[in-house]
């Protein structure tokens, strides 16, 4: 007969940046903790949102900057440039502002096709007209073949908050209810399929849209107390929906608890996640928000989302509560409850 | 959606939770085999649906956490090598080695991909005549086919650079392994579903027999992983021990035999080691002496490499049921699945990893939990 004997590793510590360190999980996390935040360290950065928001003379700017190196550059329903100005211009969004000017800087790889970067331009124009902001600078590099994949943009987004909008992912509070405005994991799973060239019945295509209009929308539902009633905004991009709320639940000290059944999925989304063995709630959005408001609201806030055409599906997941604070649990259809933890690294598909 | 959907419904798992708890007098321990089982569980919280006095416990059925370590430093040693392409399945990429995992020899240059199936390999081996590709065959009986098909292919179609290196393990002696270990607890099994599927369950029969325990081969549903575990009960209850086919809708007795024919013309049964285990004889499989161009382990000189697994954290008594994670005085601290200390918190399959992302914050209360579920009649 065999001893059961045990089963021990060292801890291990990486050495080298690794691809999980751009998951948006807890490596991106560490690496922002240990590296990042103890050489810029300053009020402003440390709330950790996905803009900056600073006042200058009296005008309270919303700023913030972000690269795209999707792979493949173009994909169902959308490419690298659409992409990089409308997930400049929702980091905008979700502090509240109207977003107005852009900045983009292109790495380019010898060899690039000019036609393909002659598209992503030209996309990145119609995406620019459709949010209404203006790209009024930019900078040109070319690395060697090998060097870089394509192309790698860098936007950068001025915005402009109006009026007495208090946003931020440290304002969450228990009774608050969790607001998700649509269909989760579009467009991971649209470019996953088309990087690995995996077909499913029913194409799936990736979400990519300017989320401030619908934010306009939310933001008119005023309190008792005349003041808007969004305390927290995220788009859930990379780490999906449960790395956003997880964040959000550790800055604001609280827990959540979100109902399974009340998450919308597409069928074919949850399709391709069950057979690559992944979580939709962990893939990546590019056209969604999730919205901590006071309770009070949301029901109006649900009823004009719905009227926009980015917010048809919108519909209240779950609630912020006190107990469990910085944690995130999920009652699921059969009634159980689980824990929704931040993703580690890169979401793997499993084996079996 | 369609064929998931009615396996999740919360109003029939209510009735079957219903009916466990009417017909359970006395407690019972038992063991869900697979790690896709473990991970249902605890992704829709089904062990606090049940009675606190049935007891699930988490067998070794997770394969990227029995793979021995010394395996692993193998397939670091070969995957390092600027000739080689090494291809894996996803999740073995971040399982740590005595230094590192696949993701930091990536990261130091190696060419390491991610394939959704094997016979992606030799679509890589064409379009790299240069390099010598490896696939790192690991897994249970379920994987063999696939597998096994890779290396067939490769030998039909004369495609030399093109090969395996096999780490597959069997769940039959293992499960023997759990019964003859004089510290088991375990009283009935849910047998492994997928692995079943292949091999058929003749072979569980002898075992149900002459340890007279009932296995119920089991899918991977919240409604099949309960309806397995009423199907345990009413065996314990009444004295039975039977193997019983709750996944008919999947399997039958006989299993898949063109499927079974492939394994056994590439593979024979060998000696296997298992992290955090040890050597169980007969447990696994090796590719067979015809296709031993196709064997990385013969191609590549790592045979002398050993490594030994010190004695640090439980999981070798967590895949033997003997423990369960909450036990661990390193869980959830000092080990996390970014952080494994040990092979059960490597993989979401995994005993440790599964109970820290899904479970961790229900150790205690699991019978409040219990009634409210109860009272509301299933989902609330």
């Amino acid at each position: 007969m065999t001893v059961f004997g045990s089963c021990p590793l060292p801890i291990f510590e990486h050495k080298q940046i690794v691809l999980g360190h751009g998951s948006g999980g807890k490596l991106t996390a560490e690496l922002i903790d240990k590296v990042f935040r103890p050489a810029f360290t300053n009020p402003i950065l440390d709330k950790l949102d996905d803009q900056a928001v600073v006042q200058v003379n009296g005008t309270r700017l919303a700023f913030t900057t972000d690269s795209f190196v999707v792979t493949p550059i173009f994909f169902p329903g959308g490419d690298i440039g659409r992409l990089a100005i409308n997930g400049t211009v929702n980091d905008l969004a979700m502090s509240g502002a109207r977003p107005l000017y852009l900045a983009a800087a292109f790495i380019l790889e010898e060899g690039l096709a000019a036609d393909d970067l002659r598209r992503v331009v030209e996309s990145m124009r119609d995406a620019a007209n459709e949010a209404g902001v203006l790209l009024v600078t930019g900078d040109t590099k070319v690395v060697n073949r090998g060097k870089g994949d394509q192309v790698f943009i860098t936007t950068t987004g001025l915005g402009v908050i109006d009026g007495p909008v208090e946003i931020s992912a440290d304002r969450a509070r228990p009774g608050d209810k969790i607001i998700l405005s649509g269909f989760i994991g579009d467009h991971g799973m649209a470019v996953m399929s088309q990087r690995e060239n995996l077909e499913f019945e029913g194409a799936i295509e990736s979400d990519c849209a300017p989320l401030h209009g619908l934010v306009n929308v939310m933001l008119e539902v005023m309190g008792s107390d005349g003041l808007p009633t969004i305390h927290c905004l995220r788009d859930p991009t990379r780490g999906g929906v449960a790395t956003t709320l997880n964040e959000i639940a550790s800055q604001s000290q609280v827990g959540m608890l979100l109902q399974e059944r009340a998450i919308p999925v597409r069928e074919t989304v949850q399709g391709a996640c069950e057979i690559l063995g992944l979580d939709p709630l962990y893939v990546a959005n590019e056209g969604k928000l999730v919205a901590i408001v006071a309770a009070e609201a949301a029901d109006e806030i649900v009823e004009r989302m719905r009227q926009h055409p980015l917010g048809g599906e919108a519909v209240v997941i779950g609630e912020v509560v006190a107990d469990h604070a910085g944690m995130v649990l999920m009652k699921t259809e059969i009634g159980g409850t689980r824990v929704l933890d931040v993703m580690f690294g890169e979401q793997l598909p499993r084996i079996c | 959606m369609k064929y998931l959907d009615e396996y999740r419904d919360g109003r029939l798992a209510g009735k079957i939770v219903e009916e466990i708890h009417r017909i359970q007098t006395k407690p019972w321990v038992i063991m869900e085999v697979c790690g896709g089982q473990t991970h249902s569980i605890v992704k829709h919280g089904i062990d606090y649906l049940l009675p606190s006095e049935i007891e699930l416990v988490h067998g070794p059925g997770c394969p990227v956490c029995v793979t021995p370590l010394e395996m692993i430093d193998k397939a670091h040693a070969i995957a390092r090598r600027p000739d080689v392409i090494f291809c894996s399945f996803g999740d073995m990429l971040r399982v740590p080695g005595s230094d590192g995992d696949l993701f930091t020899i990536k990261s130091l240059g190696g060419d390491v991909r991610v394939v959704y199936s094997p016979l992606d390999c030799l679509k890589i081996a064409r379009a790299h005549p240069d390099k010598k590709v490896v696939f790192f065959a690991i897994g249970f009986e379920t994987t063999a086919p696939a597998n096994a098909m890779l290396v067939w292919q490769a030998q039909q179609e004369g495609v030399k650079n093109v090969s395996m290196l096999v780490s597959h393990v069997l769940v039959p002696p293992a499960i023997a392994a759990i019964l003859q270990s004089p510290l088991n607890r375990v009283q009935g099994f849910l047998g492994p579903g997928h692995v079943c599927a292949v091999m058929g369950y003749r072979e569980y029969e002898p075992l149900s027999a002459q340890f007279k325990v009932p296995i119920v081969i089991t899918g991977f549903e919240p409604l099949d992983i309960l309806q397995g575990i009423l199907m345990t009960v009413r065996q314990l209850e009444s004295g039975r021990a039977e193997v019983e086919n709750e996944y008919s809708r999947v399997l039958d007795r006989e299993g898949n035999q063109a499927a079974q024919r492939l394994v056994f013309n590439v593979f024979e049964i060998a000696d296997r080691k298992w992290r955090g285990v040890g050597t169980i004889p007969k447990s696994g499989y090796k590719l067979r002496w015809e296709f031993r161009e196709h064997d990385a382990e013969k191609l590549f000189d790592v045979k002398e490499i050993d490594t030994l697994e010190s004695t640090v954290c439980i999981s070798g008594q967590i895949l033997s049921g003997i423990k369960k994670p909450h036990d661990c005085p390193a869980f959830g601290k000092e080990c996390n699945p970014q952080h494994p200390l040990g092979a059960t918190m490597v993989s979401a399959e995994g005993a440790c990893a599964a109970y820290y992302a899904y479970g961790r914050h229900l150790k205690r209360d699991k019978d409040d939990v219990k009634l409210t579920a109860i009272s509301t009649g299933g989902p609330a």
